[in-house]
């Protein structure tokens, strides 16, 4: 069964919400639904090719989520790309900022996005913002 | 026709889906995989997922803490 389109926006660069995005743009896409996510804020640079720096932690459930197994969120974006499709975009403005190019941007992310395509692609979405 | 052990076991949700779909992937339809999850909300979501997406749905039970999802790949 395909659902509605759905937009996941990412500007917080927290474990939480990072966890919480990938979980959720995960399952939706290997549900059949067409996920698309922004990566933006201090979303993006913990997509730059070698970024080694721990996202930090909101509160407790982050301090819980890193003493037990559970999966990496990067790891969930890409299962959600492989196995269900799913497109991530990295914001233009947020590159420009760190002064990188898309080579120095993990490999699965698409090309640089800015507000006029996102806003084009939320027009038949829902939209979700971590 | 064979059944395929999934072995989740140690992950937290979605963790155990994720590996079952990987599987699926890799299973010929009418294959049956079972699914071991120590993680009480995937028992609970993995089918839902497979009613949703449209495969069958064979059982679910619990042994010491483990339980066991088992899934028939339909197309």
């Amino acid at each position: 069964m395909a659902g509605r389109k759905i937009c996941v926006v990412v500007i917080s660069g927290t474990l939480e919400r990072l966890q919480a995005a990938a979980m959720l743009a995960s399952v939706a896409a290997v549900s059949g639904q067409e996920v698309m996510v922004f990566l933006s804020m201090n979303a993006l640079p913990h997509f730059i090719k070698g970024a080694t720096a721990e996202a930090p932690h909101e509160g407790p459930m982050g301090d819980l989520m890193k003493a037990r197994n559970v999966p990496e969120f990067k790891t969930l974006f890409e299962q959600a790309i492989e196995l269900g499709g799913a497109r991530l975009y990295p914001c233009s403005m947020a590159m420009d900022v760190l002064d990188i190019g898309s080579g120095q941007l993990e490999d699965y992310l698409g090309e640089a996005t800015g507000l006029t395509r996102l806003l084009t692609e939320v027009q038949d979405g829902q939209v979700w913002t971590f | 026709m064979e059944r395929k052990i999934v072995d989740g076991k140690g992950s937290f949700c979605p963790g155990p889906l994720m590996e079952l779909i990987a599987a699926l992937k890799h299973s010929q339809i009418g294959d049956e995989l079972e699914v071991l999850s120590t993680d009480r909300g995937s028992a609970n979501d993995i089918p839902e997922w497979v009613r949703r997406v449209g495969h069958d749905y064979v059982s679910t039970t619990e042994n010491e803490g483990v339980w066991h999802i088992v899934v028939r790949k339909t197309k």
